[in-house]
């Protein structure tokens, strides 16, 4: 590792996931920033920048910090989609190496099961929405879809494949006490499970639920007097590449090539020292297409990557620890709870999932239709 | 059946191409600087940023890129279902959503297209392929 120690990830948490009627997203951030503050040691005076992603107000840092009464000298509300949070991490990393703050503290909440906007039919389409909404491309598994079907006919990836994923994925949340999933599952079941838009079945789709969670990012400095041990933010990378999926320049290679490249670059690690690697997981196509990307395997060659169950406890490359978007919990942008996963894995708190003696690891977040992505790698001293 | 199928908010990037389509013309950009083609219509040319953009009337012969049948579909699309939605590559090189219709049996990836005009709605007409 080149990289130098200037910011860590000190302190994490959830709020409460799954169907949670009963709060609104504010309260489910309130939540978890206070249980991630109580991780980390310090307390809401530390806090001196302010991190959010969300719609649910029309400039969600300024609600925000005056329900939580944080007036912060750095705010950032960059929305990326599901992988804003990894951006947060890295703008964080960024402004604490210019010496702008010292605790930055990143926040996401949803009630999108609890109060679903789906199916409402927005009756208008406007700017560049208008040469798509109207064909009916159910969003967002239409456009994963897509993917899917693509990389099929390129490489001759399967359902089978695909299903390894979901199958590996349910077993880490079998031993996830707060997953949503926790009944086994058979590459068959998910074979059998309704087709949504072909190839994709229920199965190889994330799960909608209520939640939220937070994230501590420290200087050095600031990290000396955290409870626990820091988990270094080593590197980063980012990009974007389109924001429908008619202009994905390729429907099989994501932007993940790119901001993986940066963020190992970044770090000076190498693919074979990742311990345990967090993908985004909205569908089971999009962690078969971001491994590829990423390069821990070639192009085409994800479906053998993932075969004979590599993901799972026990298997070569652990991965989606917690349960992932597909059994664990996912509301609408699960960016945040990866690196929940990946910082509670470095610092041995796992559990009966927990990767034995995990120094590195790799967040990869994934927003839009593969629209952004964005690298996080985290290790321990 | 909820809702009306979302309209396109027509804008001075987008009449042109909603006008030709009215008139069974599908119209896309050409730049006249580097010579490429060019859709979603802009005010610039996403390859070279010239703003010499000029609008051309497309082949309307194309291929499939990539398409899913889609089973579960919601609001105003709900009673189509399946129906399949498409990525089709135009023989002058750009890229656009689109439904296939016909048989779906037969569809595949890079399978020849021809443009159709579906009237979807009193005042909306929209391109859609079929196999040629």
């Amino acid at each position: 590792m080149k990289s130098e120690r200037i910011a860590a990830i000190v302190g994490v948490a959830e709020s409460d996931l799954g169907l949670v009627p009963g709060k609104n997203v504010l309260q489910l951030q309130a939540q978890a920033a206070k249980a991630a503050l109580d991780d980390a040691g310090f307390t809401k005076d530390d806090v001196d920048a302010l991190f959010t992603a969300g719609n649910w107000a029309w400039a969600p840092n300024l609600m925000l910090g005056e329900y939580l009464g944080i007036k912060p000298k750095f705010t950032d509300g960059t929305n990326i989609g599901g992988s804003s949070f990894e951006s947060h991490v890295g703008h964080a990393l960024a402004g604490i190496r210019a010496g702008l703050f010292d605790v930055a503290l990143i926040t996401y909440g949803s009630t999108q099961r609890s109060n679903p906007a789906r199916g409402a039919a927005v009756p208008f389409a406007p700017l560049t929405e208008q040469y798509e909404r109207s064909f009916g491309l159910p969003m967002t598994v239409g456009a994963y879809a897509l993917a899917a079907m693509r990389h099929m006919h390129q490489y001759g990836t399967t359902s089978e494949q695909l299903a390894e994923i979901a199958v590996a994925t349910r077993k880490w949340a079998m031993k996830n006490e707060k997953a949503m999933m926790r009944e086994p599952i058979e590459i068959e079941d998910v074979l059998k499970s309704r087709m949504i838009a072909e190839p994709l079945h229920l199965l190889d789709c994330c799960l909608v639920t209520d939640g939220g969670g937070a994230v501590v990012v420290a200087s050095a400095r600031a990290a000396a007097r955290a409870k626990k041990r820091p988990v270094w933010i080593l590197g980063h990378g980012e990009t974007h590449t389109h924001n429908s999926i008619a202009n994905m320049p390729d429907l099989t290679m994501t932007g993940a090539r790119e901001s993986g490249r940066c963020a190992f670059e970044m770090a000076g690690v190498t693919h074979d020292e990742i311990d345990v690697a967090e993908i985004y997981d909205s569908f089971t196509i999009t962690v078969l297409l971001t491994l590829e990307a990423l390069g821990f395997c070639k192009p085409g060659e994800g479906g053998a990557f993932v075969s004979g169950q590599r993901t799972a406890p026990g298997g070569a490359f652990p991965m989606n620890t917690n349960g992932g978007g597909l059994s664990y919990t996912h509301p609408g942008m699960y960016g945040i709870f990866l690196l929940i996963e990946a910082a509670r894995q470095l610092r041995g708190e796992s559990g009966e999932r927990q990767v034995p003696d995990a120094k590195l690891a790799l967040v990869n977040g994934t927003g839009g239709v593969l629209s952004s992505t964005s690298t996080v790698i985290l290790g321990r001293d | 059946m909820a809702g009306q199928i979302p309209k396109p908010v027509v804008d001075s990037d987008s009449k042109p191409y909603w006008d030709g389509l009215n008139n069974h013309e599908l119209m896309i950009q050409h730049c006249d600087d580097c010579s490429k083609h060019i859709f979603y219509p802009r005010l610039l040319c996403p390859h070279c940023f010239s703003d010499q953009i000029s609008w051309t009337q497309a082949s309307g012969q194309g291929k499939i890129y990539s398409y899913t049948v889609v089973h579960r579909a919601f609001g105003p699309f709900a009673d189509q279902a399946p129906y399949v939605v498409a990525i089709v590559e135009l023989a002058e090189g750009v890229r656009m959503m689109t439904r296939i219709t016909g048989n779906r049996e037969d569809i595949a990836i890079g399978k020849p297209v021809t443009v159709t005009f579906e009237k979807v709605d009193d005042d909306l007409t929209l391109p859609y392929f079929k196999l040629v």
